[in-house]
């Protein structure tokens, strides 16, 4: 067993920047990058893939234009087979959460995901990744001898630079008829709101609690001359559009300034708004996560907070 | 056709390269499965509509915490317990879907089922409460954290039993935040899956359902999967019921049936250690009164926009 293989993910024709992520993570670890294709025609991505770092790419021709989780399990498995990794890497994704999980029940391979550390140590791969509601980190150990399928949490890593050109190869696999079939996609709705170009931000999350204060945040945002964004919950309980939602299945955002009001730092929520010039977080909670990405932080009850910033425009 | 052909003919259509299908072990199930849905018609008393949906009690740290000696989890006593958010609305689909096929007139159930210590049969009372018929814990010891690949191998052999025509889990529990437990228990079970979904329509006269995967940046991924079917639930699919102070009681008095795993083989990971990760190292503090925190957040901003 040697050598990393990243599965690349890949979305309407373009490469996306987990990948490069991934290249980069892999760095860390001994022995051969391949990046593996997995697509119809994997040849109209392959060079995108062609990044530093990346020694080989492979291209699985299999399944349709778009992601399907049984194509990509069997182009998995048939890649562990044949080339006997030592690591697998794979985004923290919803289309990464559709089948690594599985090649690892079906393998009995080491697993783990929302990693953001990995490293080699006395002959086992060891990750870090959080438990307790990311309040606590924790090293785990895979099991040595057989490969490793490791999910790299998204934003972590940087991505890796365009490369010279690298040398490509063919696999090709027993053909597959999935049972979860891609129908098409639905694009987000338009909104007249964009968050992502704005310059302040006031964002809210569950700690405001109810709805009824939802329209004193708006009010505090329009006073401040902030753009109102929120976190997940807010727009799953329907009391702002999605439009607003910054996060992993939001915007991603980089305002100047990001004002965070009652969000406890989710890493979903962290990877639409971690770049943000000034992050700013109110949080009652020390211990919450919004304070590890945070450049300022009070440990204090946003209504308090609220009702002087209220005074103050 | 016999309906044992009649079965096979589903599985091979919905899964065509999937060696072996239904191994042995599950066979009970694929019975079961067979005895509902196989000729088209009904035993007495079994239900048209099945759900499973598996339920996780997740834990919460307060504002202070200390480890268990062997550095591996944190001491009980700092824990706050609660069902995990996916779950909840995973249940509340599981009883939208069957109260639909009970209002057509089909007999449906929703069968919880939980993997922990007795303290976890709260949530399993919760989802009772909220309308599940019946509920099963697979025991595993208190309070240990265990790795994605243990869960999903104690769940599989009672899923399977329970022959459900949609398993239904939570995207990812709130406290591991690992999104694998459904994805695997679906290859245990060599069922069809999608993970992610925020809608799910069930079209059971074609055996297929057409769900919504929700990927990054809010895109949605149509997909149309063969029933049956495992799918991971994410939040904001619908908003969960709260149970009556009534069907609480009413679910205290149910009897939670408790089956003990079969020998683990070794999980997907060892714990070595856990520890509390520096936090807010890169933060500046702003102290003192919340007007005093406010006139800096007002100096910051306008320091930060001019
Ligand atoms: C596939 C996937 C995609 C996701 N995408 C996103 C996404 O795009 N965006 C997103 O936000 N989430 C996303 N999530 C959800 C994410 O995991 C979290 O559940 C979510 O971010 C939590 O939102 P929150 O911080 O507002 O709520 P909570 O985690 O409940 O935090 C509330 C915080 O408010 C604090 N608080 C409570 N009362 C007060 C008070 N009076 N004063 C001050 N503070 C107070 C609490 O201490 C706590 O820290 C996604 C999840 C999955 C599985």
């Amino acid at each position: 067993m040697s050598g990393t293989i990243i599965v690349a993910e890949h979305l309407q024709g373009r490469l996306r920047d987990v990948t490069r992520e991934l290249v980069t993570a892999a760095a860390t670890l001994p022995g051969p990058v391949t990046v593996a294709i997995v697509a119809r025609e994997p040849e109209r991505i392959a060079a995108q893939a062609e990044l530093e770092g990346v020694n080989e790419v492979v291209l699985v021709r299999a399944g349709g234009d778009e992601f399907e989780n049984d194509v990509y399990q069997a182009a998995l498995q048939a890649l562990i087979a044949q080339r006997a990794p030592e690591v697998v890497l794979v985004g923290f994704t919803v289309g990464g959460m559709g089948y690594a999980p599985a090649v690892a029940a079906r393998l009995s391979c080491g697993f783990a995901s929302d990693v953001f550390g990995l490293e080699r140590r006395d002959g086992r791969l060891v990750c870090r990744r959080a438990f307790y509601g990311a309040k606590v980190h924790g090293e785990v150990a895979l099991p040595a001898g057989r490969t490793s399928v490791v999910m790299v949490r998204p934003t972590v890593f940087a991505p890796a630079a365009d490369g010279a050109s690298t040398s490509r190869s063919d696999m090709s696999i027993d053909p597959v008829t999935p049972r979860a079939r891609h129908l098409r996609f639905v694009e987000a709705p338009q909104s007249d709101v964009d968050i992502t170009t704005a310059d302040f931000l006031l964002s809210i999350g569950r700690g405001i609690g109810d709805r009824e204060n939802v329209e004193r945040f708006v009010k505090l945002a329009e006073q401040m001359g902030a753009t109102l964004s929120v976190s997940r919950p807010i727009v799953d309980a329907g009391w702002m559009p999605a439009a607003r939602q910054v996060g992993q299945s939001g915007k991603t955002v980089k305002p100047k300034v990001y004002l965070a009001l009652g969000i406890s730092g989710a890493v979903q929520h962290l990877a639409g708004m971690k770049t943000s010039g000034a992050i700013i977080a109110v949080n009652t909670d020390p211990e919450a996560a919004i304070f590890d990405v945070a450049h300022y932080g009070a440990v204090a009850d946003l209504f308090d907070v609220a009702d002087e910033l209220e005074r103050l425009f | 056709m016999s309906t044992a052909d009649n079965f096979v003919g589903i599985v091979v259509h919905a899964g065509g390269n999937v060696k072996g299908l239904f191994g042995p072990r599950f066979l009970p199930g694929v019975v079961a499965y067979l005895a509902r849905h196989g000729d088209g018609t009904s035993p007495e008393g079994t239900p048209e509509v099945k759900a499973v949906v598996c339920v996780k009690q997740v834990v919460a740290i307060g504002d202070e915490i200390a480890f268990t000696d062997d550095g591996k989890s944190v001491d009980g006593d700092y824990l706050d317990h609660a069902v995990n958010e996916w779950d909840v609305v995973a249940v509340e689909e599981a009883l939208r879907m069957t109260e639909a096929a009970s209002a057509a007139g089909e007999e449906s159930e929703v069968v919880v089922v939980t993997v922990g210590g007795e303290e976890n049969e709260e949530a399993l009372r919760r989802c009772l409460a909220m309308g599940a018929q019946r509920a099963i814990r697979v025991e595993g010891q208190s309070g240990a954290l265990l790795d994605p690949l243990t869960v999903a191998r104690r769940l599989a052999p009672v899923v399977a039993r329970e022959a459900a025509d949609v398993v239904l889990c939570g995207v990812q529990s709130s406290d591991s935040v690992q999104a694998a437990v459904g994805t695997m228990l679906a290859e245990l079970l060599e069922l069809p899956r999608v993970a992610v979904v925020k809608e799910i329509s069930l079209d059971r006269a074609d055996g297929t359902a057409t769900v919504m995967r929700e990927l990054e940046g809010g895109l949605v991924d149509v997909v149309e999967v063969d029933l049956p079917a495992l799918l991971t639930v994410q939040t904001g699919i619908n908003e969960p019921r709260y149970a009556t102070l009534r069907a609480i009681k009413q679910a205290n008095l149910k009897e939670i049936e408790v089956v003990e795993p079969s020998q683990d083989a070794p999980g997907c990971y060892e714990i070595l250690r856990i520890y509390a990760p520096p936090r807010g190292e890169g933060a500046e503090m702003l102290e003192g009164s919340p007007a005093e925190v406010a006139a800096r957040i007002v100096e910051l901003v306008k320091a930060r926009l001019s």
